[in-house]
Protein backbone atom coordinates (compact mmCIF):
# COMPACT_ATOMS: atom_id res chain seq x y z
CA UNK A 1 0.00 0.00 0.00
CA UNK A 2 1.33 3.71 -0.26
CA UNK A 3 -0.12 6.98 0.20
CA UNK A 4 0.18 10.00 -2.18
CA UNK A 5 -0.96 13.18 -1.04
CA UNK A 6 -1.95 15.47 -4.22
CA UNK A 7 -3.24 18.23 -5.41
CA UNK A 8 -6.19 18.37 -8.17
CA UNK A 9 -7.14 21.25 -9.95
CA UNK A 10 -10.45 20.95 -11.97
CA UNK A 11 -10.94 22.56 -15.52
CA UNK A 12 -14.64 24.22 -14.51
CA UNK A 13 -16.13 21.79 -17.35
CA UNK A 14 -15.18 18.49 -15.23
CA UNK A 15 -16.05 20.53 -11.58
CA UNK A 16 -19.67 18.37 -11.97
CA UNK A 17 -18.04 15.04 -12.46
CA UNK A 18 -18.03 12.20 -10.21
CA UNK A 19 -14.15 11.81 -10.84
CA UNK A 20 -13.76 10.98 -6.62
CA UNK A 21 -16.66 8.30 -7.07
CA UNK A 22 -14.60 6.90 -10.04
CA UNK A 23 -11.65 6.66 -8.37
CA UNK A 24 -12.85 4.92 -5.60
CA UNK A 25 -15.07 2.41 -7.38
CA UNK A 26 -13.33 1.96 -10.83
CA UNK A 27 -9.50 2.13 -9.92
CA UNK A 28 -9.89 0.92 -5.99
CA UNK A 29 -8.38 3.31 -4.12
CA UNK A 30 -9.33 5.28 -1.08
CA UNK A 31 -9.46 8.54 -1.22
CA UNK A 32 -9.51 11.00 1.99
CA UNK A 33 -10.59 14.67 1.35
CA UNK A 34 -8.44 16.94 2.82
CA UNK A 35 -9.62 20.15 1.05
CA UNK A 36 -11.93 21.27 -1.17
CA UNK A 37 -12.85 24.64 -2.93
CA UNK A 38 -15.53 23.67 -5.87
CA UNK A 39 -17.81 26.23 -7.33
CA UNK A 40 -19.74 25.25 -10.59
CA UNK A 41 -18.66 26.87 -13.65
CA UNK A 42 -14.77 27.64 -11.78
CA UNK A 43 -11.50 26.64 -11.55
CA UNK A 44 -12.05 23.82 -8.61
CA UNK A 45 -9.16 22.68 -5.96
CA UNK A 46 -9.14 19.86 -4.09
CA UNK A 47 -5.97 18.63 -1.51
CA UNK A 48 -6.57 14.85 -1.38
CA UNK A 49 -4.59 11.68 0.55
CA UNK A 50 -5.15 8.60 -2.39
CA UNK A 51 -4.24 5.55 -0.89
CA UNK A 52 -3.81 1.96 -2.75
CA UNK A 53 -1.77 -0.54 -4.25
CA UNK A 54 1.32 0.90 -6.65
CA UNK A 55 -0.54 -0.57 -10.03
CA UNK A 56 -3.69 1.14 -8.78
CA UNK A 57 -2.16 4.55 -8.12
CA UNK A 58 -0.71 4.84 -11.36
CA UNK A 59 -4.02 3.78 -13.03
CA UNK A 60 -5.92 6.35 -11.08
CA UNK A 61 -3.38 8.80 -12.01
CA UNK A 62 -3.58 7.91 -15.26
CA UNK A 63 -7.08 8.53 -15.48
CA UNK A 64 -7.22 11.77 -13.60
CA UNK A 65 -4.86 12.92 -16.29
CA UNK A 66 -7.26 11.70 -19.04
CA UNK A 67 -9.88 14.00 -17.26
CA UNK A 68 -7.94 16.63 -17.98
CA UNK A 69 -7.35 17.04 -14.04
CA UNK A 70 -4.06 19.00 -13.11
CA UNK A 71 -2.55 16.50 -10.20
CA UNK A 72 0.93 18.13 -8.41
CA UNK A 73 2.43 17.17 -5.26
CA UNK A 74 1.25 18.72 -2.04
CA UNK A 75 4.38 20.14 -1.32
CA UNK A 76 4.30 24.38 -1.53
CA UNK A 77 0.52 24.54 -1.03
CA UNK A 78 1.56 26.05 2.61
CA UNK A 79 4.60 27.71 2.82
CA UNK A 80 6.29 28.12 6.03
CA UNK A 81 8.76 31.47 5.25
CA UNK A 82 11.48 30.27 8.18
CA UNK A 83 13.20 33.98 7.80
CA UNK A 84 9.92 35.30 8.09
CA UNK A 85 9.47 32.85 11.31
CA UNK A 86 9.98 34.24 14.90
CA UNK A 87 9.49 30.73 16.54
CA UNK A 88 7.04 33.09 18.28
CA UNK A 89 4.53 29.62 18.94
CA UNK A 90 1.23 31.08 18.39
CA UNK A 91 0.52 28.44 15.08
CA UNK A 92 1.44 25.67 17.22
CA UNK A 93 -1.70 24.73 19.26
CA UNK A 94 -3.82 25.61 16.49
CA UNK A 95 -2.44 23.21 13.99
CA UNK A 96 -4.54 19.98 14.32
CA UNK A 97 -1.74 17.51 13.22
CA UNK A 98 1.28 18.56 14.58
CA UNK A 99 2.96 19.89 11.26
CA UNK A 100 3.79 22.93 12.94
CA UNK A 101 5.92 22.15 15.94
CA UNK A 102 8.22 23.57 18.34
CA UNK A 103 11.25 21.82 19.26
CA UNK A 104 10.95 22.15 23.05
CA UNK A 105 14.60 22.67 23.74
CA UNK A 106 15.75 25.12 21.09
CA UNK A 107 12.64 26.99 20.61
CA UNK A 108 12.45 26.70 16.85
CA UNK A 109 9.44 25.84 15.68
CA UNK A 110 9.21 24.09 12.24
CA UNK A 111 7.02 22.98 9.51
CA UNK A 112 6.22 19.12 7.97
CA UNK A 113 4.41 18.87 4.77
CA UNK A 114 4.22 15.37 6.05
CA UNK A 115 2.04 16.10 8.27
CA UNK A 116 -0.50 19.34 6.60
CA UNK A 117 -3.32 18.66 5.60
CA UNK A 118 -4.08 22.42 4.30
CA UNK A 119 -7.05 22.97 7.06
CA UNK A 120 -5.53 26.58 7.12
CA UNK A 121 -6.16 27.17 10.35
CA UNK A 122 -2.58 28.39 10.95
CA UNK A 123 -2.61 30.93 7.94
CA UNK A 124 -4.71 33.95 9.79
CA UNK A 125 -3.04 33.37 13.22
CA UNK A 126 0.67 33.78 12.25
CA UNK A 127 1.40 37.97 12.66
CA UNK A 128 4.47 37.54 10.99
CA UNK A 129 3.09 36.52 7.43
CA UNK A 130 5.42 33.59 7.86
CA UNK A 131 2.81 31.02 7.03
CA UNK A 132 1.83 31.45 2.99
CA UNK A 133 -0.80 29.94 1.59
CA UNK A 134 -1.59 28.94 -2.28
CA UNK A 135 -4.79 27.60 -1.84
CA UNK B 1 29.62 40.73 49.11
CA UNK B 2 29.04 43.97 46.75
CA UNK B 3 29.87 45.10 43.44
CA UNK B 4 29.64 48.85 42.00
CA UNK B 5 28.46 49.65 38.63
CA UNK B 6 31.98 51.19 37.65
CA UNK B 7 33.45 48.22 38.80
CA UNK B 8 31.79 46.08 36.31
CA UNK B 9 32.37 48.51 33.96
CA UNK B 10 36.40 48.30 34.55
CA UNK B 11 36.47 45.05 34.44
CA UNK B 12 34.28 45.00 30.68
CA UNK B 13 37.24 47.69 29.97
CA UNK B 14 39.85 44.91 31.10
CA UNK B 15 38.08 42.15 28.77
CA UNK B 16 37.67 40.12 32.30
CA UNK B 17 33.92 40.41 32.59
CA UNK B 18 31.87 37.26 34.05
CA UNK B 19 27.94 37.78 32.01
CA UNK B 20 25.49 35.03 31.61
CA UNK B 21 22.12 34.88 30.65
CA UNK B 22 19.09 34.74 32.47
CA UNK B 23 18.53 31.48 31.26
CA UNK B 24 22.26 30.24 32.08
CA UNK B 25 22.57 31.64 35.35
CA UNK B 26 19.78 29.17 36.55
CA UNK B 27 21.79 26.23 36.12
CA UNK B 28 25.29 28.54 37.33
CA UNK B 29 23.19 28.77 40.66
CA UNK B 30 21.86 25.36 41.42
CA UNK B 31 25.65 23.89 40.70
CA UNK B 32 27.14 26.48 42.64
CA UNK B 33 25.03 28.54 44.71
CA UNK B 34 23.97 32.14 44.99
CA UNK B 35 27.01 32.92 47.33
CA UNK B 36 29.95 31.64 45.23
CA UNK B 37 27.56 32.51 41.56
CA UNK B 38 27.38 36.00 43.00
CA UNK B 39 30.97 36.05 43.89
CA UNK B 40 32.18 35.38 40.93
CA UNK B 41 29.24 36.52 38.21
CA UNK B 42 29.26 40.52 37.72
CA UNK B 43 26.06 41.01 35.20
CA UNK B 44 23.35 38.55 33.77
CA UNK B 45 21.96 39.79 30.50
CA UNK B 46 17.70 39.13 29.60
CA UNK B 47 15.83 39.57 26.84
CA UNK B 48 12.52 39.55 24.86
CA UNK B 49 11.28 40.14 21.49
CA UNK B 50 7.47 40.15 20.99
CA UNK B 51 4.77 42.57 19.93
CA UNK B 52 4.18 45.54 21.79
CA UNK B 53 1.46 47.46 20.65
CA UNK B 54 2.59 51.57 22.52
CA UNK B 55 5.17 52.07 20.03
CA UNK B 56 5.92 54.64 17.76
CA UNK B 57 8.25 56.93 15.50
CA UNK B 58 9.14 60.59 16.43
CA UNK B 59 10.30 61.83 12.91
CA UNK B 60 11.39 65.43 12.29
CA UNK B 61 11.44 66.11 8.62
CA UNK B 62 13.79 68.60 6.57
CA UNK B 63 11.91 71.27 5.63
CA UNK B 64 12.21 72.42 1.43
CA UNK B 65 13.27 75.50 0.14
CA UNK B 66 10.07 76.95 0.64
CA UNK B 67 8.88 75.99 4.38
CA UNK B 68 5.80 74.29 5.73
CA UNK B 69 4.41 73.93 8.98
CA UNK B 70 3.00 70.63 9.62
CA UNK B 71 1.96 71.34 13.30
CA UNK B 72 -1.98 71.67 12.98
CA UNK B 73 -1.96 70.37 9.62
CA UNK B 74 -1.64 66.82 8.99
CA UNK B 75 0.68 64.05 7.32
CA UNK B 76 -0.06 60.59 6.00
CA UNK B 77 3.02 58.49 5.31
CA UNK B 78 2.03 55.79 2.96
CA UNK B 79 -1.75 56.81 4.01
CA UNK B 80 -1.28 56.00 6.91
CA UNK B 81 -1.94 58.92 9.24
CA UNK B 82 0.71 60.43 11.72
CA UNK B 83 0.15 62.61 14.72
CA UNK B 84 0.63 66.37 13.21
CA UNK B 85 0.20 68.62 15.89
CA UNK B 86 3.86 69.14 17.12
CA UNK B 87 5.62 71.75 16.29
CA UNK B 88 6.23 73.30 12.51
CA UNK B 89 8.54 70.02 11.16
CA UNK B 90 7.64 66.85 13.90
CA UNK B 91 5.51 64.00 13.58
CA UNK B 92 4.73 61.01 15.45
CA UNK B 93 3.88 57.78 14.13
CA UNK B 94 2.14 55.10 15.89
CA UNK B 95 2.29 51.38 15.34
CA UNK B 96 -0.91 50.76 15.44
CA UNK B 97 -2.78 53.82 12.93
CA UNK B 98 -4.27 52.80 9.78
CA UNK B 99 -4.87 53.85 6.65
CA UNK B 100 -8.52 55.07 5.99
CA UNK B 101 -10.57 52.61 3.86
CA UNK B 102 -7.56 50.23 2.93
CA UNK B 103 -8.96 46.81 1.84
CA UNK B 104 -5.83 45.18 2.90
CA UNK B 105 -7.19 45.69 6.13
CA UNK B 106 -11.62 45.98 6.42
CA UNK B 107 -11.51 43.43 4.06
CA UNK B 108 -14.74 41.97 6.13
CA UNK B 109 -14.82 40.39 9.11
CA UNK B 110 -12.26 39.61 10.87
CA UNK B 111 -9.90 41.94 9.30
CA UNK B 112 -6.34 40.52 8.18
CA UNK B 113 -4.81 44.29 9.41
CA UNK B 114 -2.32 43.70 6.91
CA UNK B 115 -0.63 47.51 6.90
CA UNK B 116 -0.19 49.93 9.29
CA UNK B 117 2.02 52.56 11.49
CA UNK B 118 4.27 49.27 12.32
CA UNK B 119 4.39 48.28 8.82
CA UNK B 120 5.44 52.01 7.49
CA UNK B 121 8.45 51.75 10.48
CA UNK B 122 9.37 48.47 9.28
CA UNK B 123 9.96 49.55 5.97
CA UNK B 124 11.74 52.69 6.74
CA UNK B 125 14.01 50.62 9.37
CA UNK B 126 14.65 48.61 5.43
CA UNK B 127 16.13 51.67 3.97
CA UNK B 128 12.86 52.21 1.55
CA UNK B 129 11.08 55.24 1.12
CA UNK B 130 7.84 55.81 1.71
CA UNK B 131 5.54 58.26 0.49
CA UNK B 132 4.86 61.18 2.48
CA UNK B 133 1.53 62.85 1.97
CA UNK B 134 0.84 66.16 4.23
CA UNK B 135 -0.64 69.64 4.47
CA UNK B 136 -0.54 72.70 6.16
CA UNK B 137 -2.66 75.85 6.66
CA UNK B 138 0.32 78.32 5.24
CA UNK B 139 1.59 81.32 7.62
CA UNK B 140 3.78 84.08 6.80
CA UNK B 141 7.18 81.86 7.72
CA UNK B 142 6.20 78.32 6.41
CA UNK B 143 4.04 79.68 3.38
CA UNK B 144 4.23 76.24 1.60
CA UNK B 145 0.87 74.70 2.00
CA UNK B 146 1.29 71.19 0.58
CA UNK B 147 4.10 68.35 0.44
CA UNK B 148 4.20 65.07 -1.30
CA UNK B 149 7.19 63.29 -2.40
CA UNK B 150 8.77 59.98 -1.40
CA UNK B 151 11.04 59.89 1.91
CA UNK B 152 13.30 57.83 3.28
CA UNK B 153 15.81 58.22 6.61
CA UNK B 154 18.05 60.63 4.61
CA UNK B 155 15.17 63.56 4.40
CA UNK B 156 14.57 62.96 7.95
CA UNK B 157 16.76 64.88 10.89
CA UNK B 158 15.90 62.48 13.21
CA UNK B 159 13.41 59.53 13.66
CA UNK B 160 13.93 57.57 16.57
CA UNK B 161 10.98 55.36 18.65
CA UNK B 162 9.90 56.65 21.71
CA UNK B 163 7.53 53.77 22.98
CA UNK B 164 5.39 55.07 25.99
CA UNK B 165 4.96 51.42 26.83
CA UNK B 166 6.76 48.19 26.10
CA UNK B 167 8.22 45.41 27.99
CA UNK B 168 5.24 44.64 30.46
CA UNK B 169 6.92 42.93 33.81
CA UNK B 170 4.32 40.01 33.20
CA UNK B 171 1.53 38.62 30.72
CA UNK B 172 -2.02 37.42 31.56
CA UNK B 173 -2.70 34.22 29.88
CA UNK B 174 -5.46 34.95 27.52
CA UNK B 175 -8.38 32.23 27.40
CA UNK B 176 -11.52 31.81 25.69
CA UNK B 177 -15.02 30.22 27.69
CA UNK B 178 -17.79 31.78 25.32
CA UNK B 179 -19.22 29.82 22.68
CA UNK B 180 -17.60 31.71 19.53
CA UNK B 181 -14.52 32.22 18.19
CA UNK B 182 -12.83 35.35 19.20
CA UNK B 183 -10.36 37.86 17.93
CA UNK B 184 -8.13 39.55 19.85
CA UNK B 185 -4.69 41.06 20.50
CA UNK B 186 -3.39 37.58 22.06
CA UNK B 187 -4.48 36.25 18.85
CA UNK B 188 -7.47 33.97 18.17
CA UNK B 189 -8.93 31.99 20.92
CA UNK B 190 -11.01 29.29 20.09
CA UNK B 191 -14.34 28.83 22.19
CA UNK B 192 -14.77 26.50 25.36
CA UNK B 193 -10.94 26.64 26.11
CA UNK B 194 -9.81 25.51 22.61
CA UNK B 195 -6.45 27.28 23.46
CA UNK B 196 -4.38 29.44 25.57
CA UNK B 197 -2.48 32.27 24.59
CA UNK B 198 0.56 34.00 26.63
CA UNK B 199 3.22 36.51 25.74
CA UNK B 200 6.02 36.56 27.87
CA UNK B 201 9.36 35.79 28.03
CA UNK B 202 9.27 34.29 31.53
CA UNK B 203 12.99 33.89 33.12
CA UNK B 204 14.44 35.51 30.37
CA UNK B 205 11.86 38.41 30.75
CA UNK B 206 13.67 42.00 31.59
CA UNK B 207 11.16 43.52 34.31
CA UNK B 208 11.22 39.74 36.11
CA UNK B 209 14.37 39.90 36.58
CA UNK B 210 14.94 43.33 38.59
CA UNK B 211 11.33 42.45 40.04
CA UNK B 212 11.81 45.05 42.65
CA UNK B 213 13.28 47.82 40.25
CA UNK B 214 16.53 47.79 42.03
CA UNK B 215 18.91 48.45 39.42
CA UNK B 216 16.76 49.46 36.33
CA UNK B 217 15.32 52.78 36.15
CA UNK B 218 15.36 56.15 34.35
CA UNK B 219 18.59 56.64 32.04
CA UNK B 220 19.38 52.67 31.83
CA UNK B 221 21.07 51.42 28.95
CA UNK B 222 19.50 48.91 27.38
CA UNK B 223 19.92 46.73 23.73
CA UNK B 224 16.64 48.11 21.92
CA UNK B 225 16.06 46.16 18.47
CA UNK B 226 19.70 46.40 17.16
CA UNK B 227 20.93 49.48 18.80
CA UNK B 228 21.50 50.80 22.00
CA UNK B 229 18.34 52.42 23.28
CA UNK B 230 17.41 54.09 26.93
CA UNK B 231 14.97 53.56 29.73
CA UNK B 232 13.39 57.19 29.41
CA UNK B 233 10.46 57.04 32.15
CA UNK B 234 8.47 54.22 34.05
CA UNK B 235 6.04 53.23 30.97
CA UNK B 236 2.49 54.29 31.07
CA UNK B 237 0.03 51.82 33.08
CA UNK B 238 3.38 50.86 35.21
CA UNK B 239 1.65 49.17 38.11
CA UNK B 240 4.04 47.89 40.79
CA UNK B 241 1.63 47.35 43.34
CA UNK B 242 0.14 44.02 41.78
CA UNK B 243 0.26 41.24 44.21
CA UNK B 244 3.53 39.30 44.60
CA UNK B 245 5.20 35.94 45.49
CA UNK B 246 7.63 35.58 47.81
CA UNK B 247 10.54 35.93 45.46
CA UNK B 248 9.22 38.83 44.49
CA UNK B 249 7.97 38.53 41.17
CA UNK B 250 4.60 39.90 40.50
CA UNK B 251 1.76 37.69 39.78
CA UNK B 252 -0.07 39.92 36.84
CA UNK B 253 0.88 43.03 34.44
CA UNK B 254 3.06 45.02 36.98
CA UNK B 255 6.03 47.19 35.70
CA UNK B 256 6.46 48.69 32.46
CA UNK B 257 9.18 50.65 30.83
CA UNK B 258 8.83 53.77 28.08
CA UNK B 259 11.73 53.63 25.99
CA UNK B 260 14.01 55.24 23.42
CA UNK B 261 15.99 54.74 20.48
CA UNK B 262 17.70 55.89 17.03
CA UNK B 263 15.30 54.29 15.13
CA UNK B 264 17.95 55.12 12.13
CA UNK B 265 20.07 52.50 13.72
CA UNK B 266 18.04 49.71 14.56
CA UNK B 267 18.25 46.54 12.34
CA UNK B 268 15.42 45.28 10.55
CA UNK B 269 15.72 42.04 11.86
CA UNK B 270 14.65 43.47 15.21
CA UNK B 271 11.59 45.85 14.54
CA UNK B 272 9.16 43.67 12.81
CA UNK B 273 5.37 44.78 11.75
CA UNK B 274 2.49 42.16 12.73
CA UNK B 275 -0.94 41.87 12.02
CA UNK B 276 -3.55 40.60 14.43
CA UNK B 277 -6.56 39.20 12.10
CA UNK B 278 -9.59 40.53 13.36
CA UNK B 279 -7.58 43.27 15.75
CA UNK B 280 -5.55 44.88 13.94
CA UNK B 281 -2.08 46.12 13.23
CA UNK B 282 1.20 46.04 15.67
CA UNK B 283 4.89 46.14 15.99
CA UNK B 284 7.44 43.53 17.86
CA UNK B 285 10.29 45.28 19.44
CA UNK B 286 13.57 43.54 20.80
CA UNK B 287 14.90 44.41 23.65
CA UNK B 288 17.50 43.55 25.97
CA UNK B 289 18.40 44.67 29.53
CA UNK B 290 21.68 43.80 31.34
CA UNK B 291 21.28 43.09 35.22
CA UNK B 292 24.49 44.26 37.36
CA UNK B 293 24.89 42.01 39.90
CA UNK B 294 25.37 43.98 42.88
CA UNK B 295 24.88 41.69 45.56
CA UNK B 296 23.66 38.10 46.62
CA UNK B 297 20.08 39.73 45.96
CA UNK B 298 20.37 40.55 42.75
CA UNK B 299 21.90 36.95 42.21
CA UNK B 300 18.63 35.31 43.86
CA UNK B 301 15.93 37.28 41.80
CA UNK B 302 18.44 36.60 38.21
CA UNK B 303 17.87 33.26 39.01
CA UNK B 304 14.22 32.88 39.17
CA UNK B 305 13.34 30.36 37.11
CA UNK B 306 10.29 29.55 34.98
CA UNK B 307 8.72 27.27 37.94
CA UNK B 308 8.74 29.81 40.08
CA UNK B 309 6.70 32.47 37.93
CA UNK B 310 3.24 32.43 37.67
CA UNK B 311 1.11 34.47 34.97
CA UNK B 312 -2.92 34.68 35.69
CA UNK B 313 -5.54 32.86 33.18
CA UNK B 314 -8.18 35.39 32.11
CA UNK B 315 -11.62 34.80 30.01
CA UNK B 316 -10.77 36.95 26.98
CA UNK B 317 -14.95 36.10 26.06
CA UNK B 318 -16.75 37.55 28.71
CA UNK B 319 -14.23 39.39 31.54
CA UNK B 320 -11.91 41.43 29.60
CA UNK B 321 -14.09 42.91 27.84
CA UNK B 322 -16.94 43.33 30.01
CA UNK B 323 -15.54 42.99 33.51
CA UNK B 324 -18.32 40.10 34.58
CA UNK B 325 -17.69 37.11 35.57
CA UNK B 326 -14.83 35.40 37.17
CA UNK B 327 -11.73 37.66 37.20
CA UNK B 328 -9.59 34.74 37.56
CA UNK B 329 -10.25 31.41 36.44
CA UNK B 330 -6.34 29.99 37.18
CA UNK B 331 -2.42 30.81 37.94
CA UNK B 332 0.01 28.80 36.17
CA UNK B 333 3.83 28.76 35.92
CA UNK B 334 6.05 29.72 33.12
CA UNK B 335 7.17 26.17 33.35
CA UNK B 336 3.13 24.36 32.75
CA UNK B 337 2.76 27.21 29.55
CA UNK B 338 6.02 26.37 27.73
CA UNK B 339 5.28 22.34 28.16
CA UNK B 340 2.68 22.95 25.87
CA UNK B 341 -0.63 22.21 27.46
CA UNK B 342 -1.94 23.62 31.16
CA UNK B 343 -5.03 23.09 33.31
CA UNK B 344 -7.97 25.19 33.08
CA UNK B 345 -11.39 24.41 35.13
CA UNK B 346 -10.37 20.57 34.95
CA UNK B 347 -9.65 20.81 30.98
CA UNK B 348 -6.28 20.46 29.22
CA UNK B 349 -5.95 23.31 26.73
CA UNK B 350 -2.68 23.81 24.62
CA UNK B 351 -0.63 27.07 24.91
CA UNK B 352 0.83 29.23 22.25
CA UNK B 353 3.24 32.44 22.92
CA UNK B 354 3.12 35.66 20.75
CA UNK B 355 6.52 36.54 22.57
CA UNK B 356 9.13 34.45 21.30
CA UNK B 357 11.49 32.46 23.29
CA UNK B 358 13.71 31.29 20.66
CA UNK B 359 14.69 35.41 19.75
CA UNK B 360 14.32 36.36 23.40
CA UNK B 361 17.68 34.03 24.05
CA UNK B 362 19.05 35.03 20.76
CA UNK B 363 18.91 39.20 22.30
CA UNK B 364 20.18 37.51 25.70
CA UNK B 365 23.13 36.32 23.63
CA UNK B 366 24.16 38.68 21.94
CA UNK B 367 23.85 41.20 24.74
CA UNK B 368 25.99 39.34 26.41
CA UNK B 369 28.51 38.93 23.58
CA UNK B 370 28.53 42.58 23.16
CA UNK B 371 29.28 43.05 26.98
CA UNK B 372 32.12 40.92 26.93
CA UNK B 373 33.56 42.46 24.00
CA UNK B 374 33.93 45.23 25.43
CA UNK B 375 31.25 47.03 23.35
CA UNK B 376 28.72 47.90 25.90
CA UNK B 377 29.07 49.35 29.24
CA UNK B 378 26.36 48.98 31.85
CA UNK B 379 24.95 52.43 33.71
CA UNK B 380 24.04 53.61 37.45
CA UNK B 381 20.22 54.76 36.90
CA UNK B 382 19.26 58.37 37.31
CA UNK B 383 16.34 57.56 39.06
CA UNK B 384 14.67 54.43 40.31
CA UNK B 385 11.25 53.58 38.76
CA UNK B 386 8.58 53.50 41.11
CA UNK B 387 8.17 50.39 43.38
CA UNK B 388 5.86 48.65 45.39
CA UNK B 389 3.90 50.74 47.68
CA UNK B 390 5.83 54.08 46.64
CA UNK B 391 4.15 57.25 47.44
S1 LIG C 1 -2.64 24.17 7.22
FE1 LIG C 1 -3.50 23.16 9.04
S2 LIG C 1 -2.39 21.21 9.15
FE2 LIG C 1 -1.23 22.50 7.75
S3 LIG C 1 0.29 23.48 9.05
FE3 LIG C 1 -1.45 24.89 8.97
S4 LIG C 1 -2.70 24.37 10.74
FE4 LIG C 1 -1.27 22.67 10.43
S1 LIG D 1 2.97 31.99 14.23
FE1 LIG D 1 4.25 32.51 12.46
S2 LIG D 1 6.07 33.46 13.34
FE2 LIG D 1 5.03 32.39 15.00
S3 LIG D 1 5.99 30.36 15.02
FE3 LIG D 1 4.18 30.18 13.72
S4 LIG D 1 4.94 30.56 11.65
FE4 LIG D 1 6.52 31.28 13.06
Amino acid sequence: MKKKKVVLTFPPSSVEDPIIYHLISDHGLKVNILRAAIDPGKLGRMVVELTGEESRLSGGTAYLERQGIGIEPLAGEIRHLEDQCTSCTACVPVCPTGALDVNRETWMVSYDADRCVVCLSCVDVCPYRAIVSHF
Amino acid sequence: MARTIEEINEKIRAGSVVVFTAEEIIEVVREKGIKRASREVDVVTTGTFSPMCSSGAFINLRQEQQKMKFGGGYATLNDVPAYAGLAAADIYLGATALPEGDPRNNNGRPGRFRYGGAHVIEELAQGKKVLLNAGGYGTDCYPKKRREQMIGFEDMNEAFLFNPRNCYQNYNVAVNLSDKPIYTYMGKLKPRLGNANYCSAGQLSPLLNDPMYRTIGIGTRIFFCGTEGYVVWNGTQHNPDVPRLANGTPTAGAGTLALIGNLKDMDPKWLRAVSFTGYGVSLSVAVGLPIPILDEEMMRFVSISDAELKAPVIDYGVFYPTGEGKPKLAEVTYEELKSGTIEVNGKKVPTGSFSSYAKAKEVAGYLKSLITDGKFFMTQAVQPLPGPNHK
